[in-house]
């Protein structure tokens, strides 16, 4: 009986998420009185072994198969199934990404059972579980039934740390259709190198109050200022005014800064479950009740467009 | 070609949301509704595929009778057929619906020819169960990613389509044979508003039905609940651009200038 993490990986490169699922499995197994172990596979997975061994896997799958490679969803949630039928483990659990969720539901599919996606709070038994509904703004209670639990954890559930297990490697040859290569990456187009909106220390944002793309500029600044990215609300990419990867939110991107500066933003909940992981507030707004300023650690109440040149202009003098 | 859309009802998003005292339900009295805003893109991705390549598209939803209102406003923006999976109207687990789902259409194609593409939305706005596309294009036996933000026919080996799914320094590329299933996320195209002609033609079509059930799987809702609300002392460093120095004071304590 283990706990088994599924390790999404991008060709070696562990994000966050995969650190906060071991995590979190660690709580989970120490509930249930069994050790946590990691499934990997595909090109890059020997590059992950030492971390995954230092934040808590007891023991590392290293899935093989000459049909994996790089990420194919088809071919990488067969090899999990393969791993699943032989090491029997009593959860399977990924962080909610859309790889790990992708992943968890590939298995499900295939070894027919259920998975309980998004979970932010799950009963030591692991027979029931709080899980995230609309992106975080509702929560639902629910109980699952099965021999082998699939469970994923809503990301910044917790906060990643380490605790040094034997990460012990071991080859588990899998069977996996030549055929599931089908869906493996064939191509990547690299946009922007360096930081991301869901990695940016700093994000200002804007929403409908600033009014136009090019009225984006001022923010462009700051955010260029303090090292961060600019992101926005709905409503202004519904405007096409800037595109669809800068949007915060539940369809957008969630993110996780350090300080999260929401100008001109009301805070739709559709909004706010974007924004929610962010460690710091500060709002901008002209109207004192906005949730974006009643839920924030810091408000200026004004307008944007006076106030966010003027914090560019005092961060420029005190950098000299 | 031919599409399937896969779509939802669900509580126009955005709102506050109350739960019924039932604890069992989206309080919508006072909400009106949409499609699911990752499929209300699907349906805009289709109707594009089809008006540059020809080709007819179907919308499909499961759901209580008042899905009929989805459908229609699917038909009013382009969609050729509507079909209702009729339920009860209470939410069903993920493989109950896959299950339903697969039944479904296995029939629709049986009667009127297979579909070259089903769309799915990456996950319902509602319960977001990430897992409903999955489980149907496993059990059709068609390949399937999700997370998709750009599809095209262009470029693509004879009999395939390029999928482009957004991560975070960019986008991964998939060249799928079709058949193919995708779950698609909005901001892949902004969709269009009815045309006075769409919204007349959706009043006129035709709502097929396809009866299908299927068993309840090991999840359950036991109830809903709202999230513990963040509670925050929000400071108020002043009043327009006077308020600078104290914001630079913050970003400064927190060490990010």
């Amino acid at each position: 009986m283990t706990v088994l993490v599924v390790a999404e990986h991008d060709r070696g490169h562990l994000p966050e998420a995969t650190l906060e699922a071991l995590t979190s499995a660690r709580s989970i197994a120490g509930g249930l009185g069994v050790p946590v172990h990691a499934a990997v596979m595909g090109e890059g997975a020997d590059l992950t072994f030492a971390k995954l061994g230092e934040y808590g896997a007891e023991a590392i799958h290293h899935l093989t198969s000459e049909n994996l490679g790089d990420y194919s969803p088809e071919a990488w949630g067969q090899a999990l199934a393969g791993a699943v039928a032989s090491a029997s483990p009593s959860v399977v659990m990924a962080s909610g990404t859309d790889r790990g969720n992708e992943l968890m539901a590939q298995l499900a599919a295939r070894a027919d059972l259920p998975f309980v996606a998004n979970c932010v709070d799950v009963a030591p038994d692991v027979t029931s579980m709080t899980r995230s509904q609309w992106g975080g703004a509702l929560h639902e209670e629910a109980s699952l039934a099965a021999d082998v639990k699939l469970i994923s954890m809503a990301p910044h559930t917790v906060e990643s740390s380490p605790a040094a297990a034997a990460g012990a490697v071991s080859e588990m040859a899998v069977d996996v259709d030549a055929s599931l290569t089908r869906t493996a990456i064939k191509d990547r187009v690299v946009l922007s190198e360096g930081i991301t909106l869901s990695t940016a220390p700093v994000v200002v944002s804007g929403g409908r109050a600033v009014g136009s793309e090019e009225a984006f500029a001022p923010l462009e600044e700051l955010a260029a200022e303090l090292g961060g990215k600019v992101g926005c609300s709905r409503a202004v990419t519904n405007n096409g005014w800037r595109p669809h990867s800068d949007q915060v939110g539940q369809t957008g991107t969630r993110i996780a800064p350090t300080i999260y500066i929401a100008s001109g933003i009301s805070g739709a909940t559709q909004h706010w479950v974007g924004a929610m992981g962010s460690k710091n507030i500060l709002a901008i707004n002209t109207d004192p009740e906005a949730n974006m300023v009643t839920k924030a650690n810091w408000a200026v109440l004004g307008d944007l467009h006076e106030v966010i040149p003027a914090i560019t202009e005092e961060v420029r003098k005190r950098k000299g | 070609m031919r599409i399937l859309c896969l779509v939802k009802r669900v509580p126009a998003p955005g709102a506050r949301i109350n739960i019924t005292e039932d604890e069992q339900y989206v309080d919508d009295k006072n909400l009106g509704h949409a499609i699911s805003p990752h499929e209300e893109c699907g349906v805009e991705a289709a109707v594009q595929l089809i008006e540059a390549h020809g080709g007819e598209a179907t919308v499909m939803s499961m759901g209580g009778a008042d899905s009929e209102e989805q459908l229609r406003a699917a038909v009013s923006v382009g969609m050729a057929k509507m079909v209702l999976v009729p339920t009860d109207g209470s939410p069903k687990d993920p493989q109950e619906t896959a299950a339903a789902l697969t039944q479904a259409i296995n029939d629709l194609e049986a009667a009127e020819g297979a579909f070259d593409l089903v769309i799915f939305g990456n996950e319902s706005a509602d319960q977001g169960g990430f897992q409903v596309g999955i489980r149907v294009a496993h059990a059709l036996g068609r390949p399937m990613v999700n997370g998709i933000k750009g599809l095209s026919l262009e470029d693509a080996p004879e009999g395939h389509i390029i999928a482009r799914r957004e991560v975070d320094a960019g986008f991964e590329v998939y060249e799928l044979p079709m058949p193919a299933c995708v779950g698609v996320k909005e901001g892949i195209n902004l969709p269009r508003y009815p045309t006075m002609k769409g919204r007349l033609a959706s009043k006129k079509a035709e709502l097929g039905t396809m009866e299908a059930a299927a068993e309840a799987g090991g999840q359950s809702q036991v109830r809903l609940k709202s999230p513990p609300e963040k509670v925050s002392e929000t400071v108020i460093l002043g009043n327009g651009p006077e308020a600078a120095p104290a914001v630079v004071d913050v970003l400064e304590e927190l060490g990010v200038l």
